[in-house]
């Protein structure tokens, strides 16, 4: 049984690799179903790379959660760059600011219980998403 | 520097991903088996993903700029044995990876590229 919380650096590309295995690790240490896993490690994966090309790198903490008799995992991925001044356009499906396919604030939202965005521009960007088992 | 192993079988090239792919690992084999389309003369390619456990938005375009390129290049692509849950997960992010061929296994894979009328 894992409790707790922790934080990894993402700021080269093969830490983005990192972030997909240590949230597989949580994942499957809470027990969360394979499915809940896999879309899981997909939102960490794009938000991880999110923080690398768009924030200039960044961290993200981990910590379980509980709420009664559920578990979950809360992910907040936090950069310094240039933050988001648009974060309705943002979140919209094909809207990109670099060469990407534009899904992936929108596509990871769909893929966690809870998802919050707080961005403001030269603030930075934090993306926190919560799965529930 | 690392790289995916593009292996040929007669006009056939095979691809078996089993590494958790870091984006420039994904560019360098795109790159790759555009070359060994080239210089093969290949007619198929059959990328095999069962031992992937997500494809993000990064892989998925990978995937389906390979097909593309495959295509303007006379070759066509299939791509094989995606987990269920790869598949949902996939699909609720908002990738569909239209006009790319799938099929469920290697085996099926193999047999829609030998049809003399494979190409799309």
């Amino acid at each position: 049984m894992i409790a707790g919380n922790g934080s990894i650096p993402v700021r080269v590309e093969q830490d983005v690799v990192l972030a997909r295995q240590t949230v597989r690790q949580l994942a499957v240490a809470l027990g969360l179903r394979l499915i809940d896993q896999t879309k899981l490690v997909t939102a960490a994966s794009e938000l991880a790379r999110n923080a690398v090309i768009h924030g200039g790198g960044g961290e993200m903490h981990w910590e379980t959660v509980e709420r009664g008799m559920r578990r979950g995992i809360r992910l907040a991925f936090a950069d310094q760059g240039a933050g988001i001044a648009d974060q309705a356009k943002a979140l919209t499906d094909g809207w990109s600011s670099g060469s990407g396919m534009g899904l992936g604030l929108s596509g990871s939202r769909r893929l966690v219980d809870e998802f919050e965005l707080d961005s403001a521009p030269g603030q930075g960007t934090r993306v926190t998403i919560t799965k529930w088992s | 520097m690392d790289r995916i192993p593009i292996l040929q079988m007669g006009d056939l090239l095979l691809v078996t991903i089993q590494v958790d792919m870091h984006d420039q690992l994904a560019l360098t084999l795109q790159d790759d088996l555009t070359e060994k389309i080239q210089r093969s003369g290949a007619r198929g390619v059959l990328i095999d993903i069962s031992a992937l456990d997500i494809v993000d938005s990064f892989i998925g375009r990978m995937i389906s700029t390979i097909s593309s390129l495959a295509r303007i290049m006379d070759a066509t692509t299939v791509l094989v044995g995606m987990q269920p849950a790869v598949a949902i997960t996939l699909v609720e992010l908002g990738l569909d990876l239209r006009g790319v061929r799938t099929a469920l296994n290697v085996e099926r894979g193999m047999r829609l590229l030998q049809q003399p009328d494979a190409s799309p």
